[in-house]
């Protein structure tokens, strides 16, 4: 592209896609500038396998019903009312059309996969996952003429009064800007800056695993800010859950989660219990085992299940370690080999009858005379061989973010921002303001980025 | 088989086990997830189900460079290819063949000698048409055990991957499940319907079907020209030639067709698709491959166009030397791969079954 674009879209994933492509159709000349590689594209959104859909009746690959009020008392269930109504709303009631819309632009469903039945009715998922979803974003944007710049890293916009008059960028090592009638910013959260999640959360955040893209580091979150721009959601709160331990720092995605908690006992370094492992079923424990974990010393975990167990939950992506004695594995995994020990014995002496064990129902098969107790699925780890995963915090977003109007428009101080408007993981905290309902992400980002695309062209036509 | 490839392949569907987002797919996914420890006949089981769509490459988010370094599609070539190599019989021809483009050219003019020394050698006096060059008696001489000789390995190939997945004992109803996902090669659509990604990296289309599609459906028109043919000869007393709206001509001229159309485009679509996401070092012996049986039909289309010209002999030879280096590196080359797959397919319909 030669001359200025009339929009720019900071961001390459859901959010920036889905604003784009609405431009583009209303005619505008839009810019993606996505800091990431062409091979790592998409954020967190190649990462997704689902948004979450209302409909009235069978809808696509969605069976039955889900409506809008039964949407929103999940929602306010998970964010205990922190949340802006008439936002969920909007993203709630526009979801519907989402799904052919995104269907009309390339993307293709699935039934829900094996192992989430339970979403069959309420989450509609991408053939192929969203890393399928974003190829097919770009194919769909570049037809329509959309440019991509890759490796070009957004530093700063410049803020003239109510209006943002320049974009600065880094491409090829070279210092660049641009003067848009328009910007969408869709550049996702901060958790990948480690330094700042450590300066919010606290030094122990260092040893966080980042579950998503390495390069959503809040740079032009920061930057706006900063500047003023009103902002929403907890600057210290990050949404997290408990992963493989040997996940690598960033981008290890869905594969490094862990389902085996509630069959086993977890222990800290020092091999000392925490916390009652068979509390609920564990997709609803998931997010809590990430805050228990960072609250242990040097925020790590112990799982230790036996051989009765192994084939009870999702297989891990990396085998478990494996041991004939409790005593080896302890060594094999770093633990005091005498504490833990007493504890499995403590944890066995302190099970019960378990004729009633049931490895999918809450099925009350629970200790008695321990603290933590284990209030379901408690059987003795006695079976050799003794199988453990370590278990780490892997964040998955954070909650601070732009606050945006029912337009995805920003604001500065009582004004609002006439050519600055927000979409996806950068403004959700707007609507989620704690917890996390699974698929949300992706409807959030779909619903405001469709709304800051079409407003983002109306304001350059 | 080398321990390699089914470690990496192995290495790979563990991650997948773990991940799942590709099970919409094709039929490698549910059969991968009802695994969880890979065995070496498990693997390769699920190399023969992959038709190489690379669906699942493109949606991979583990993608390299990331550390994971997911290519499933490569990882399961290089164990299918691997698997035909090691199952044929005799197992050198495997090796000589699957992967050699020069071994095959070599093959068939091979082929083209024998049938021009044959044609002088045994040249006859009586007969009319072609059998004026080759006399019918001789054409049965060289084809029939060409014929019977591939049909053996073939059985001996099929009965070693058999022994190899663990197959149970085959049910009719296993077989018209397997053919029927043949028949329109379902798989082949990507499990969306919108077809696979070759030649355009994540773009959908049906161009590989098609071409497939083409090239099989040509193949067994030929075939049953040739099986047509046979009948009348012996059954009905009518040798050949046969005029032009006759089954035979009729069936080989649109077999013919189709044969060098299907394998044109097929050539045209792999040498503009990505090597890395198929078994690298078989893919020198795979175009060749298919350019020989594309040539099979352009030069029986030549002759029914010069049949009656003084290029007929010429072309005879021709023809039927390319057929014969086509039947016996059938087991040997990429040729293979539909029987194998129509094994794995019915050992999937067994799975499904017993699951
Ligand atoms: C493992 C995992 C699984 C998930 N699964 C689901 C799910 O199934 N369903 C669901 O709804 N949600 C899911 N989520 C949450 C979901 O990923 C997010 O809600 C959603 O992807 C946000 O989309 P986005 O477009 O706002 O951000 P992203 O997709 O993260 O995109 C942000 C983009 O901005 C770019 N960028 C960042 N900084 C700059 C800069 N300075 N200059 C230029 N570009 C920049 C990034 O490179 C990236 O392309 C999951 C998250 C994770 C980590
Ligand atoms: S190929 Fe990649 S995305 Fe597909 S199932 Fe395997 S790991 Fe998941
Ligand atoms: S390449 Fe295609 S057929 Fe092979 S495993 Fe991947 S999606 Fe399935």
């Amino acid at each position: 592209m030669t001359d200025t674009p009339d929009i720019v879209v900071i961001g390459g994933g859901n959010a920036a896609l889905c604003a784009a492509i609405t431009a583009a159709e209303k005619g505008a000349r839009v810019l993606i500038l996505e800091t990431a590689p062409k091979p790592y594209r998409g954020g967190n959104s190649r990462h997704t396998r689902n948004f979450r859909c209302m409909h009235h009746g069978p809808l696509g690959p969605l069976v039955e019903s889900y409506t809008e009020d039964e949407y929103l008392a999940d929602l306010m269930k998970v964010t205990g009312g922190k949340t802006d109504e008439q936002l969920a709303r909007l993203a709630i009631r526009t979801s519907e059309e989402c799904l052919p819309w995104m269907e009309e632009h390339g993307v293709r469903f699935q039934p829900s996969l094996s192992g989430t039945l339970s979403l069959a009715r309420t989450n509609a998922f991408f053939r192929g996952g969203g890393k399928s979803l974003v190829n097919a974003y770009y194919r769909t944007a570049e037809q329509l003429g959309v440019d991509v710049l890759y490796e070009a890293a957004v530093t700063h916009l410049e803020l003239d009064g109510d209006r943002v008059a320049r974009v600065d960028y880094t491409h090829e090592g070279k210092a660049k800007s641009l003067s848009p009638k328009s910007v969408v910013v869709a550049s996702g959260g901060f958790q990948a800056d480690t330094d700042w999640l450590a300066r919010a959360w606290g030094p122990a955040a260092k040893n966080f695993l980042i579950r998503g893209t390495p390069y959503n580091r809040g740079v032009v979150l920061a930057d706006l800010l900063d500047q003023g721009i009103a902002q929403v959601g907890d600057p210290t709160q990050c949404h997290a859950v408990a992963i493989d331990g040997r996940a690598p720092k960033f981008d290890g995605g869905i594969v490094t989660r862990l389902d085996c908690v509630p069959f086993s006992i977890v222990v800290n370094k020092d091999a000392q219990r925490f916390y009652d492992e068979g509390e609920d079923v564990w997709p609803k424990r998931y997010a809590i085992w990430g805050r228990l974990v960072a609250a242990q010393p040097d925020q790590v975990g112990y799982v230790i299940i036996d051989a009765k167990s192994l084939n009870l939950f999702m297989p891990s992506v990396f085998p478990p370690i494996k041991a004939d004695t409790l005593a080896e594995l302890a060594k094999k995994m770093g633990l005091p080999a005498d504490a833990l020990d007493k504890t499995v014995a403590e944890f066995n002496a302190a099970c019960g009858e378990q004729s009633g064990f049931h490895p999918t129902e809450l099925d009350g098969v629970a200790t008695s005379g321990i603290t933590p107790p284990k209030t379901n699925w408690a059987r003795p780890i006695t079976e050799p061989p003794f199988y453990g995963y370590s278990l780490r915090t892997g964040v998955t977003f954070t909650y601070l973010g732009l606050k945006v109007d029912e337009n995805a428009q920003c604001s500065i101080g009582d004004r609002l921002v006439s050519n600055l408007w927000a979409a996806g993981e950068t403004m959700a905290g707007s609507i989620l303001g704690q917890g996390y309902l699974a698929g949300f992400g992706m409807t959030i980002g779909t619903v405001f980025g469709r709304i800051a695309g079409k407003e983002a062209a109306t304001h350059a036509n | 088989m080398q321990t390699d490839f089914l470690q990496e392949a192995r290495r790979q569907a563990e991650i997948c086990n773990a991940c799942r987002y590709c099970e919409g797919y094709c039929s490698v996914f549910p059969a991968l997830q009802a695994e969880r420890a890979f065995s070496d006949g498990d693997l390769t089981q699920l190399a023969n189900l992959c038709h190489n769509c690379r669906g699942c490459y493109y949606a991979c988010q583990y993608t390299a460079p990331h550390e994971f370094a997911l290519n499933l599609p490569q990882a399961l070539a290089d164990v299918r290819q691997d698997s035909w190599e090691e199952f044929a019989f005799p197992r050198a021809a495997g090796k000589a063949f699957q992967k050699n483009g020069f071994a095959i050219v070599l093959a068939t003019v091979l082929g083209f000698a024998l049938l021009f020394w044959a044609a002088r050698a045994l040249a006859t006096t009586g007969g009319e048409g072609f059998y004026a060059v080759l006399s019918h008696n001789a054409m049965v001489a060289i084809f029939l055990p060409a014929f019977l000789f591939p049909l053996l390995s073939i059985a001996i190939g099929l009965r070693r991957y058999w022994q190899t997945v663990g197959g149970a004992p085959v049910r009719l109803s296993h077989l018209s499940g397997a053919i029927s996902s043949a028949a329109n090669m379902r798989n082949l659509k990507g499990g969306h319907g919108d077809g696979c990604n070759f030649e355009d990296e994540d773009r959908f289309t049906h161009a590989r079907r098609y071409a497939h599609q083409a090239i099989m459906y040509g193949f067994l028109l030929c075939f049953a020209s040739t099986s047509v043919a046979t009948l009348m000869h012996y059954l009905l007393d009518m040798p050949a030639p046969y005029g032009l709206f006759s089954a035979p001509k009729v069936l080989g001229l649109s077999g013919g067709t189709l044969l060098v159309l299907g394998c044109g485009k097929m050539i045209w679509l792999k040498l503009r698709a990505d090597t890395s996401l198929g078994a690298t070092n078989a893919f020198g012996g795979e175009i060749t491959f298919t350019g020989l049986l594309g040539f099979v039909g352009l030069s029986g289309l030549l002759l029914y166009a010069g049949g009656n010209s003084g290029w007929m002999p010429a072309l005879l030879a021709i023809h039927l030397g390319a057929v014969l280096a086509f039947f016996l590196l059938t087991p040997f080359t990429k040729m293979a791969h539909g029987f194998y797959r129509m094994a794995a397919l019915v050992r999937d319909v067994q799975r499904r079954e017993a699951g």
